[in-house]
């Protein structure tokens, strides 16, 4: 038996390794030159899902929203051991914010079936906003548990957790079904199996590749799915209305590229003498005491 | 009650007090309000607040809606979230702002959900403007500004179809406002209405840590970036910053890489800071960093790549080695 589970996560253009050309001449985002990434907190909330199929059992499956190229997170979920990958993937989910973008995992989670957890990371790095994960469990109309550095206690009634808050954290418990949102500090996200990788690296064709070697696989208990499920708007049943552009109150009005104020700023030579003579400076004018 | 749509603010309160960021928040309704022509309001939820609320009015607050339960003295998501939304349909605000906290970035969401509305994440900047949608011109709409894609852009968001606009912003963005003890506040008592079986989380245990780092109060940071972030250039960042009674700091790489605690964080996703001197060591100087830092006093920048844009802002240039300069900065205080 054990639990079912649900690991939303994201494809994100790597933010932390912007080069010159990421940035076009009219300030908007190039983001065809920008590598892209599993976002990292939830490649935490995976290893969480997997940790608590490990110690109680269950089957987790990873659902992502993106373009089709976003099936590689995915296989990197199955890499690590998640039993079943979903992608939604339709024109008409482009330009989504955070709203629209809940309402379509909201539906893609419903079509997946009964659910008792689902994990989120709590950010990601594109946007930074924290908001999808508490928006599904709204949408759902579920319990949430965010910002989780470690779980504490889990059986099949009930789920115990720390939560992070700014002066300390809680110590929080909560019945099933429940979302949780987890940060990076829960637990080291363990690497693929390569064994995994040898079963999964051609997948994403719609039909099973039948030169697979099953004995290879025999080692493994669960069984081995022959393809990532690719959904569109139909297929989850969503009001095409809520969905993508048409479905996000948010607008972008205005992109600016930085621009820097300056202010009247002094060159200090790498001198002693210089460097002495500012620190002697700054504490003269009661900067530094 | 005035039919305007006014300005609510989410008043976030721990251990029965009330947060920083709930007060800074007023200043800024208070703002927006003005230039709309309505009044600033605020809701809060918990229990036996009454003789904290009176400070709302001394922030800019006119009116306060107040759910006094007892089931609502810890934080529980759904209760809460429930709560605000019954507030805001019954009272219409236009805007609707909440502290970028873990309470406020739990709750607002799922409000946002609820009503279908906008929400914006961590705006550094709240202003009020037109927009136009085709031809049709939305005048005295919210303008959310906030930095986007890791920093390189800043974003300027609206939602005008959506009511109300709400968002997001982080403790020590916002400025609060010199409190006026004579300003008094309404406040108007409302009946928690949610159901038992709504409370689903149990709190079983709040434990309060001292942060090792305190970069708020902190006078004088020394802050280390990606090109200060080997063990020895660390240790001399915090060796400078405990000679001067400073704190260390750090960017977000530096955090993400797992080198230093998130509570060393500075910048839009960290922590906003406001001292007499920031001394930026080896860090390159992207908006979002700088969103949480530009306004220190005085600013020294070190970096070997002259072209840095941290130059940019800094008072202070010093082109070099980071261990290299930060040793002969030691050095010379110790002299001095």
């Amino acid at each position: 038996m054990g639990l079912r589970m649900i690991v939303t996560v994201k494809q994100v253009p790597d933010t932390h390794n912007v080069t010159g050309e990421a940035m076009k001449e009219d300030g908007t985002v190039n983001r065809a030159a920008l590598p892209t990434i599993f976002n990292p907190e939830d490649l935490n909330a995976l290893e969480e899902a997997l940790k608590i199929k490990e110690r109680t059992g269950g089957h987790v499956t990873c659902i992502s929203m993106g373009p089709p190229n976003a099936v590689e997170v995915l296989k990197e979920c199955l890499y690590r051991g998640a039993d079943d990958a979903v992608l939604i993937s339709d024109r008409r989910f482009a330009g989504a914010d955070t709203l629209a973008t809940s309402y379509a995992l909201k539906c893609a989670i419903e079509q997946a079936g009964e659910y008792d957890l689902i994990l989120c990371g709590r950010q990601a790095i594109d946007g930074d906003t924290a908001q999808v994960g508490p928006q599904i469990a709204e949408k759902l109309d579920i319990n949430q548990l965010t910002c989780i550095s470690a779980v504490t206690e889990i059986d099949e009634e009930s789920i115990t957790a720390k939560r992070s808050v700014e002066d300390g954290y809680e110590i929080v418990k909560s019945g099933f079904p429940v979302l949780l949102t987890v940060t990076a500090s829960a637990n080291e996200p363990r690497s693929a199996n390569a064994k995994k990788v040898m079963t999964y690296k051609n997948i994403g064709k719609e039909i099973c590749n039948s030169s697979y070697d099953e004995s290879y696989m025999a080692a493994e208990t669960c069984a081995v799915i022959s393809h990532v499920k690719e959904w569109n708007v139909e297929a989850i049943s969503a009001d095409p209305v809520q969905c993508g552009l048409s479905g996000s109150p948010t607008k972008v009005k205005k992109i600016q590229s930085v621009v820097l104020t300056g202010c009247e700023s002094r060159q200090i030579a790498n001198s002693e003498t210089e460097i002495t003579n500012l620190m002697n400076e700054l504490v003269s004018e009661n900067i530094i005491g | 009650m005035s039919n305007k749509k006014n300005v609510m603010v989410f008043i976030e309160s721990r251990a029965g007090k009330i947060a920083e960021v709930s007060l800074e928040l007023l200043g800024a309704a208070r703002d927006l309000a003005g230039k709309l022509g309505v009044q600033v309001e605020a809701v809060a939820i918990g229990h036996d607040l009454k003789n904290e609320l009176t400070v709302l009015g001394h922030y800019g607050c006119q009116r306060v809606y107040y759910i006094n339960d007892e089931r609502l003295a810890f934080f529980s998501s759904v209760p809460y979230a429930k709560t605000v939304v019954n507030t805001i349909k019954a009272h219409n605000p236009g805007i609707v702002l909440f502290g970028a906290t873990t309470m406020g970035r739990d709750v607002a969401p799922r409000v946002a959900s609820a009503l279908k509305c906008g929400l914006t994440a961590d705006c550094t900047d709240l202003k009020i403007g037109e927009h136009q949608i085709k031809d049709k011109t939305y005048k005295n709409t919210l303008l959310q500004i906030r930095p986007a894609f890791g920093g390189n852009i800043i974003a300027t968001i609206v939602s005008p179809e959506s009511v109300p606009s709400m968002a997001t912003v982080r403790e020590g963005v916002m400025k609060m406002i010199t409190p006026n003890p004579d300003a008094a506040v309404e406040i108007i008592n409302e009946a928690c209405t949610i159901a038992d079986n709504d409370f689903l989380t149990e709190v079983l245990e709040v434990i309060n840590e001292e942060k090792a780092v305190n970069l708020k109060a902190a006078q004088i940071i020394v802050s280390a970036g990606m090109g200060a972030s080997d063990p020895e250039a660390i240790e001399l960042a915090r060796t400078l910053a405990a000679a001067l009674c400073g704190e260390l700091g750090c960017s977000r790489p530096v955090v993400d890489s797992g080198i230093l605690d998130k509570d060393h964080q500075v910048g839009q996703t960290g922590i906003t800071v406001r001292p007499n001197l920031y001394i930026a060591c080896g860090i390159s100087g992207q908006i979002q960093h700088r969103a949480g830092m530009s306004e220190a006093k005085r600013i020294i920048a070190i970096n070997k790549d002259p072209n840095a844009p941290i130059f940019a802002i800094a008072h202070y240039g010093i082109v070099g080695d980071v261990k290299d300069v930060l040793t002969k900065m030691i050095n010379a205080y110790k002299k001095a």
